[in-house]
This record gives C-alpha cells, structure tokens and sequence, in this order.
C-alpha cells in the first residue's frame, strides 16, 4: 500500500497525475494515507508537482531512418545496389573529366581490360597464388599457435597472469615495425615475409581468442564437473565449443590484417605476388595495372571473409 | 544420507572476512525431499555450492554416506536457475552429457536418455536446440540431465525463480513426480516459501548474517500434492509460520546493510 502512494507522490504514476490535471486527488491516495499517515507524509510533501509540458508523441516505427528499424526489402536492395553503382559510375566520370595526362586516372572499364589481359597471360594468377600462398603459411602459422595460448589464457588464471603481460605490451608493437629486423636475420625471401604474417595476426588473434573463451558461463563449467566431467573433458567438450564460433570470428577480423600486410611485405621486397605486380606496373607507370591488382586483392579479400562468415555461420547455428 | 556437519563459509573481503555460513548441522536421510529456504544473505547458495563441491568449507565438512566431499561429481546432481543447458547441443545431447563420459554402450545409454526425456515431457523436443525452447522447458532439460547421471542427490539452486507463475506450478508437480519415480534425495534452495512448503517434507529456514539453521521444520501435508493442496488450512498455517521466520530475518538483513 505505501508503495502505490510513494510512487504516486513521486509523480511515477501516470493515472494519479492525469487525475490531478483535472483537479481531482488521486484517486485512492486519500484513504491509503488514511491508513498509514506517517509514512506518507515521509515520503514528500503535501501534493506532488504537476507542471511538466507533454512533448509531441515521436514517430519511431515505418520511417526509412528510423532508428534500429526494419527498412522494407526493396528499399534495402535500392540502397545496396547504390552502394556499389555509386561509387563506380564516380570513378568512370571521373576518369574522363581528368584527362589532362594520358592515363593518369584509368576508369573502371580500362582496369579491367588491362585486368583481362594480365589474367590470359596467366601472370595475374601466379602473382594471386604467390600471395595468397604466403597468407597460407604465415596466418595458418599464426592460427595454430594463438588458438591454443588463447585458450590457455582465457581458461585459466594462471595462464593469463602467465601471458598476458607479455602478450599485451608486444601487440602494440606494429608488425611492420619489424620488417628492417626480418629482412636482416631471414634475408628478403619468403621465411621474412610468413616471419612477418605469423607477428602480425599472432598476438591479436591469441588475445581475442581468450576473450572469447572467457565468455563461456562460469555456470556451464560448473554444471560439467557436477556431471562428472574431468578438467580435459570440459576444455574439449564445454569450454571449445562454446567459444567456436568467437574464435572463428577472431580469425576472420584477424585474416583481413593479415591480407592487407602480405601487399604491404610485397610491396618492399619480393619477385612475386600481387604486391610485386604493383611495384612493376608503377616502375612502368602502367596505372590501369595498379587499378587491376587493387581490384582482384580487393576481390580475393572478399571472398576470404565470406567463406569465414559462412563457416562461422554454419558453426554457430546454435547461437 | 547427506550430512552437513558444523559447516562454515568464509569469503575474504577488504576489511576482514565476510562470513556467509557458520555452523550449519544438518542431515538428510536418503530419499528425503527438503526445501531451504531463507531471505537475500542467509547463504542459500553457498550451502548449495559446498555440498557440490564447487567451494570448500572454511570450518566443517559436507559428507555423502559417511564419505567427506572434496569436489564436484556425478553422485551430487545440480541444477542452476538459469537452466545451464548447452546451447550447442540438442535437448538429447544435453541430457546425454554426462553419460556420455562414461563407458557405456551407445544402446544402453539412449536408452536411458529416452527414459528421462520422457520422465521430463521432453520426448517430442529432443532434437531441438536450447535457442528454440523456453524457460520452463530448459530447466527440464537441466533436471532431466541431472537425474540421468542418476546421483544420491539432487540440488536444486532456485530452479523455477525465473519462470512465470503457471509455468513454475507445473514445474513444481513435475519435480514431486520426478522424485517420487526416482527416489533420490533432493535438496532445494529457493526464497519462494510457498514453494518450499508445497515441495518439501521437511522446510530448513537459514538466518542471516551469517547464515545459520534457524528451524528445521517438518511438512504434514499429504505425499501425493495436487496444487489444492495449497488451499487446506494446514498448508496456510505453515506457509504463514515460515513466511514470518524469513520475514524476521530478513528485516535484520536490512537493517545491518550500509546505507
């Protein structure tokens, strides 16, 4: 009973201050108050304030803009098929209107000829194989290592007392920092470049892989040891796949750093690969090329993030 | 039996110890059914944690048939308010978990997983996963994968304090069933004291701080209850008793807490 007052007093009760913009008391305040005078007069004074302006009702639903709303499917098809036209057509006007130089800026159309043109002659494959090869070794390096530290330091305590200083303070040291150190001591063939993917995806994927350990219940841990599971048996039955489908989304956070540094490592040093062709097409000012290269390590970039999403997808059905 | 013997719980805070427990005897007797209840700080928890063995006792001992608890196992079965159940795994794989460490033929234990799912109504949604189910349904899964493992005693940690109320009543019926069939020990914290009256032939009430047996009442109340049972006057008088007791405590609670 004196709750319902307090709450009215303190102006929570919406009836009790509608009836009080017509000049009548709350409804039942005057018999309750009655029964327990004391307390309510404790809680405020003799009437609530009863000022407050209305704002206008808000418009929250079937609007294109509002906020964490649904947008109807063609709409949405509109606006994803203008994300890409955009854009494109941009650069397509673009490259004519600068048309001062001759191939200063080649439009979407001459890149992919000249992208034709290097994939008949098979160049452009071997340079794709070339880099997505390294990704291979280096990341794939970099994954099994990391997975199992990850979860080592986000299922036990000690672990984590044991690597997270260390592992925290070495992944702000960029992997590219390195590459002077790794062509001295590896020398400018291929164990300085997978050296370099191994840093560079290493200490983020084992960082976020035990965050994403550590977000199984403490509860489902728990519950397993009551059913007779040994330490082992819920690492491997309860804490792993639990934590699957964040560990997959770590490695596919960590796949597109480590697709962009493989270019960057290429682009120093290296008589292969996507990053090579560019530093050639540039010593030859063969702009179109660069576009065409761009244009195919955008494409394999994609496709990589796709076949994790749809792994990660079919893994964490459950979720 | 399950014995509980000057069993006390200490956790370490900033500014000296905080004691959850202290001196708590008590014995239940194999397929006994018996409800602890008490306010917000009595501990109910930590009891049940120590005779899991998922925390050690700072004084006392928790012992099974005269065996001292030293951690979790299989012969302790436990189930969380918020169910626990794999979300991975289907209903049947859920259930199966614990059988599953064992060495059993692969016939001999869908055969038990099939008889607990059917104790438990669960038979139609075996090959649903926990996402598709609600509350109520979850903690049958929870209940169900307890008992396969077919423990001395069941503990219940407030397992129906998150459902509805009509879903929480059918809960109730069924877990009087289940133990009517199974025959095991339960041991049930809850703060839902018509809960405990309606449950248990015996009601614990803990005080608080720390927390301590306060009474240790027995039900007399017919063996088979159907929800009517909580209409008859000696239902109400009980329920009235304990309500009071936890009330008391609880008041005190409140009045040791900081502002």
């Amino acid at each position: 009973m004196s709750e319902r007052v307090g709450a009215a007093a303190s102006g929570l009760g919406r009836p009790a201050v509608d009836a009080g913009r017509r000049g009548e008391p709350p409804p039942s305040a005057p018999h309750e108050r009655a029964d327990q005078p004391a307390e309510a007069a404790a809680v405020a004074g003799p009437a609530p304030p009863r000022s407050l302006p209305r704002r206008r009702p808000v418009r929250a639903t079937g609007r294109l803009w509002g906020i964490r709303t649904p947008v109807p499917r063609g709409a949405r098809w509109t606006l994803m098929a203008l994300s890409v036209t955009v854009p494109l057509v941009g650069w397509q006007v673009l490259s004519i209107v600068i048309d001062g130089r001759p191939d200063y800026l080649p439009g979407p159309v001459d890149a992919v000829s000249a992208g034709v043109e290097m994939a008949r002659s098979g160049q452009l494959l071997t340079d794709a194989w070339a880099t997505v090869a390294r990704v291979l070794q280096g990341f794939g390096l970099a994954v099994l290592v990391s997975v199992p530290l990850g979860i080592l330091m986000g299922s036990f305590p000690a672990g984590q007392a044991l690597l997270e200083p260390l592992v925290g303070l070495l992944r702000y040291l960029p992997a590219s920092a390195f590459i002077p150190l790794l062509i001295i001591w590896l020398g400018l063939g291929e164990p300085s470049k997978v050296a370099l993917l191994f840093l560079a995806a290493f200490f983020f994927n084992t960082l976020m892989t035990a965050d994403a350990v550590r977000q199984v219940p403490l509860s489902l841990v728990d519950v397993s040891y009551t059913l007779g599971a040994r330490r082992g048996e819920v690492l491997r039955k309860v804490i792993v796949p639990y934590a699957l489908p964040g560990m997959i989304d770590s490695i596919r956070v960590n796949a597109a750093a480590s697709w962009s540094f493989v270019v960057v490592a290429e682009l120093i040093a290296s008589e292969s690969g996507l990053g090579y062709r560019i530093v050639r097409a540039q010593r030859f000012n063969q702009i179109d090329r660069i576009f065409a290269v761009l244009v195919v390590i955008a494409l394999i970039g994609l496709t990589i993030d796709l076949l994790l999403r749809l792994t990660r997808d079919r893994v964490g059905r459950w979720v | 039996m399950l014995e509980l013997a000057s069993l006390g719980k200490e956790f370490p805070r900033r500014g000296g110890p905080v004691k959850a427990l202290e001196g708590v005897d008590l014995s239940v007797p194999d397929g006994q059914f018996v409800c602890v209840v008490g306010a917000s700080g009595s501990g109910k928890s930590t009891l049940l944690s120590l005779v899991a063995g998922l925390a050690r006792p700072t004084t006392g001992e928790v012992r099974l048939d005269g065996v001292p608890v030293t951690g979790p196992g299989p012969d302790r079965g436990l189930v969380f308010q918020q169910g626990a159940v794999y979300p991975w795994r289907t209903v049947e794989r859920n259930v199966a978990f614990g059988l599953e460490l064992l060495p059993l033929p692969r016939a001999e234990r869908e055969r038990r997983v099939a008889w607990y799912l059917a104790e438990t109504g669960l038979t139609a949604l075996r090959h649903a996963l926990p996402k598709q189910l609600s509350g109520g349904q979850r903690q049958r899964v929870a209940i169900a994968r307890a008992l396969a493992c077919e423990p001395e005693v069941l503990l219940l940690d407030e397992p129906f304090g998150a459902l509805d109320v009509q879903t929480k009543e059918d809960m109730q019926l069924l877990i009087r069933r289940v133990w009517q069939d199974t025959g095991t020990t339960v041991l049930m914290v809850t703060h839902d004291v018509e809960e405990a009256v309606f449950l248990g032939q015996r009601v614990v009430v803990l005080a608080s701080d720390p927390g301590r047996v306060a009474a240790d009442l027995p039900v007399n109340l017919p063996a088979e209850r159907e929800l009517s049972v909580k209409r008859l006057p000696d239902f109400l008088a009980m329920r009235a008793q304990v309500e009071d007791l936890v009330r008391t405590y609880h008041r005190r609670h409140q009045e040791k807490q900081p502002v």
